[in-house]
Formats: C-alpha cells, structure tokens, sequence
C-alpha cells in the first residue's frame, strides 16, 4: 500500500508539510512524492529522513519532475 | 546526478560565513553603516534611483540587488534548474511583497540587516529580530491551518527571463548614466549626495559580491525567513545554522575591522524605538513567511525562473516608493509620520491574507 503526495506547483514549504502529514497519517509503508523543483527534492528528502523514513527510490521525470518513493 | 555539495549542513554553513566575511567587507568598501548588505534597504534605493520616490538621501541603483538575481540566475543554469514557473497568487504576493517592505522601512532593515545590525552590537536589533520571530510565528499558524497560495504553473522560459533582463536593463542603465560627482541626477537616474544612498563601494566590487552571494545562495537555498520558520514549524535547524554562522563570522570580522560598536543610541541608520523596531519586524516577517521566503530568497528565486517572486519584488520596490512618499519610513531620528499606521494596516491585511486563503 503506498499513498501518493502531489506537491508538484508548490513551494516551500507546502512540499514538506504535506510529506510530513502523510507520515503522521500513515505511520508506516510507503509514500510517493510527486514535486518538480531541485529544492522541494531536497527538502523533502531531508524531512522524511529525519523522520526516520528512508528513501527507496528516486525517478527523475521531464523538466526535473522528480517521483520519490519513502518507506518505513 | 552530482549531490548538490551546498545543500548540506556544511553547505549552508559555509554560505553564511561567506555572507558573513563579505558584508562587513563591503561596508569597509564604502557601503553605509551596518548595511553592506541589505535586501530592502538597496531595493528602496533602487527605487530612489529609479524616482519613484523622491528621498534624495536613498537614491541609488545597488549593483548588489542586480548581482543576486543574474547570480542566481547563473547558477540555475549551470546546475540545470531553471524553471520558468507563475500563477501561484501573484497579487498577493505583490501586496505582501509592499507591505514586508514598509514594515521593514519603519524597523529601518530586512531580516538580512537586522542579522548584520546585531553582529555589528546595534542592540535596537534585537527588538527587529524578536518582531521578525513572532511574525514568523503567526505566519507558522496560519501554514498549519491550511494556508497556502496555490500551485504555480510552467510557463514559457521567457518568462522566468523578464527579472533578471529588468536587472540587466538596471546595469546598463547604469553604464550609460553614471553617476557623476555632485550631481543628484545623470540622465533617468536619480543619485544622492548625501545620506545612506551616497555611500556605497565601487560598482564593480558590489557587483562582483552581488554575483557570488547570487550564485551560492541560490545553491544553498540561504533563507532569512525559513531559517526561523523551520524551526518553528519543523523543528530543523538546517537553515538557521547558515542564519546562525552568518552573524557569528559577521560579529568576528566587525571586530577585526574595527566595526563592531555595542550600544542602542547613535547607531548607524537606526532608531531606538523598541516598540516600532519590534512592530515594523512582526509586520515583515509576517509577511515574508506568507509569501515563502525572506527578501533574499525571492530574489534568487526569481533568479531561477520564479516568476511570482519576481512579483514580490516589485512588491517590495513600489512599496518602498509608497514608504517614502507616504511618510511611512523611520528615520533616525524616529518612526516616519505615518509610519504606525502603516504597520497596524499591514498587519490587518496580512490577517486577512492569512484567515481567508485556506485550503481544507
């Protein structure tokens, strides 16, 4: 089971605290993140680590669209 | 892919010690006191250039300001993220855009100089920074009630181009009428010959530091503003530990060039009401938090191709504009005549932004 987040059009720091209010939610699995700038990329990623998820895999799309799956 | 080496802890660290050595340098080069760099305070100069409005004390076209932008500008493309992008909210994000700067105008700093203020012993700055927290704070509420400005769109690369081609147009402007020893206007610029806006190092160097500052933050992603709204919101510390090591290397290297003077009254363009250095800053940072990023930030953003932090921007310049002609700016010697008004509006404007765009 994994849930999907689409931050793609927004910025700071809506991708982050959508990533984390899926965590909250979930707890455990697996969560898609759909954002399209480097920054909410990293910004993510670091929020979703400290969090204790790890990063599972990463899928650049077009124009630097990036599909990132966490899971815990 | 090449890991981004400036995102990381280190990364950001490093950033604000650079800023940190470069600032108080360029004030050391001729940039006014406490002031080598300021964000509103240079983008209310350019304004002043510009004449849209008349204080013939802050008149002049800040090569830093251009610098940011066509540095960040750079770097985007160099690293490939340059994304020409628009539509999310740019009306108000003009509105907040003036108003961060009026509220900044009566603390008399954006959060950039506030930080440099303090490093320099201005402890009128520690007022701004308290007010700069707590309007940060508000702005946190609101984010985890749901505010947001909507999603922003692609757009034709010509887009994400009309800042840092505005910035160009500033720079040959420039060139073509420099400014000429005692004269307040060559050609369409104006110039002052005293005050703040007549201070300033040579072209080239706050170009040059302009440039660097641009291409490195728009790297780290260096925010003023997220440094405390992460914190707030996250608790991460990742963008205050490069606030942090900004004012720390800015504090040494004052001492070494003999510019670190401790005290409230007589310092460099500052004022010592309390009250309005806090008030001025809530308004601010309330403001910059709504819209995402500090002064800064919306400069490189709108360097990478952000076309609503271009709008911002000029946000912030027409505002400087409607803070000069409206009395609205402080001064040395105090809050300008209008100037607490203009915060209690801003403030109410900035609730109304906050309260009415929710989604949920």
């Amino acid at each position: 089971m994994s849930t999907t987040v689409d931050a793609r059009g927004l910025s700071c720091p809506q991708p982050v605290l959508m990533t984390l209010d899926e965590i909250k939610k979930i707890d455990k699995g697996e969560i898609v993140v759909l954002v399209d700038t480097e920054t909410s990329k990293e910004n993510v990623t670091r929020a979703a680590s400290s969090q204790g998820w790890s990063l599972k895999d990463m899928q650049e799309g077009s124009e630097g669209s990036y599909r990132i799956t966490f899971a815990k | 892919m090449v890991k981004n080496l400036f995102a990381t802890r280190w990364g950001i660290i490093s950033v604000g010690a650079i800023i940190g050595i470069f600032a108080p340098l360029l004030q050391k080069w001729g940039n006014p006191g406490n002031m080598g760099v300021c964000v509103a305070c240079f983008e209310r100069d350019i304004a002043g250039a510009l004449g849209l409005h008349r204080a013939a004390v802050v008149q002049y076209m800040r090569p830093e300001i251009i610098g940011f932008v066509l540095g960040s500008l750079i770097a985007a493309y160099i690293f490939r993220e340059f994304r020409s992008r628009t539509g999310s909210a740019p009306i108000v994000r003009f509105v907040l855009g003036a108003f961060a700067m009026i509220g900044s105008l009566v603390f008399l700093g954006c959060p950039w100089r506030a930080m440099l203020r303090l490093a320099a012993g201005d402890g009128n700055a520690i007022f701004g920074l308290l007010g700069l927290i707590f309007g940060i704070w508000i702005g946190t509420l609101f984010l985890k009630g749901g505010y947001n400005l909507g999603r922003a769109e692609k757009t034709h690369t010509s887009v994400g181009w009309l800042m840092p081609l505005t910035m160009l147009g500033f720079l040959v402007l420039m060139l073509i009428f420099p400014q000429i020893q005692g004269q307040d206007k060559n050609g369409v610029l104006f110039y002052s010959l005293k005050g703040p806006g007549a201070m300033h190092a040579p072209l080239i160097v706050s170009l040059i530091v302009g440039l660097g500052i641009g291409f490195l933050a728009q790297r780290s992603r260096f925010c003023t503003m997220g440094a405390f709204r992460d914190v707030l919101l996250f608790r991460q510390t990742h963008l205050l530990s490069g606030v942090i090591a900004l004012v720390v290397v800015a504090f040494i290297t004052n001492i070494i060039a003999n510019q670190f003077h401790a005290g409230f009254a007589g310092q460099p363009v500052a004022h010592t009401m309390g009250v309005w250095n806090f008030g001025g800053m809530v308004l601010a940072g309330l403001a910059f938090a709504l819209a995402g990023g500090c002064p800064g930030r919306q400069l490189f953003l709108a360097g990478e191709g952000d076309g609503d932090a271009a709008v911002f921007v000029f946000g912030m310049i027409v505002g400087a504009g409607i803070a000069h002609n409206f009395g609205l700016a402080s001064s040395p010697k105090g809050v300008g005549p209008h100037g607490i008004a203009a915060v209690i509006i801003g403030i109410l404007v900035c609730l109304f932004i906050g309260f009415t765009m929710r989604r949920k």
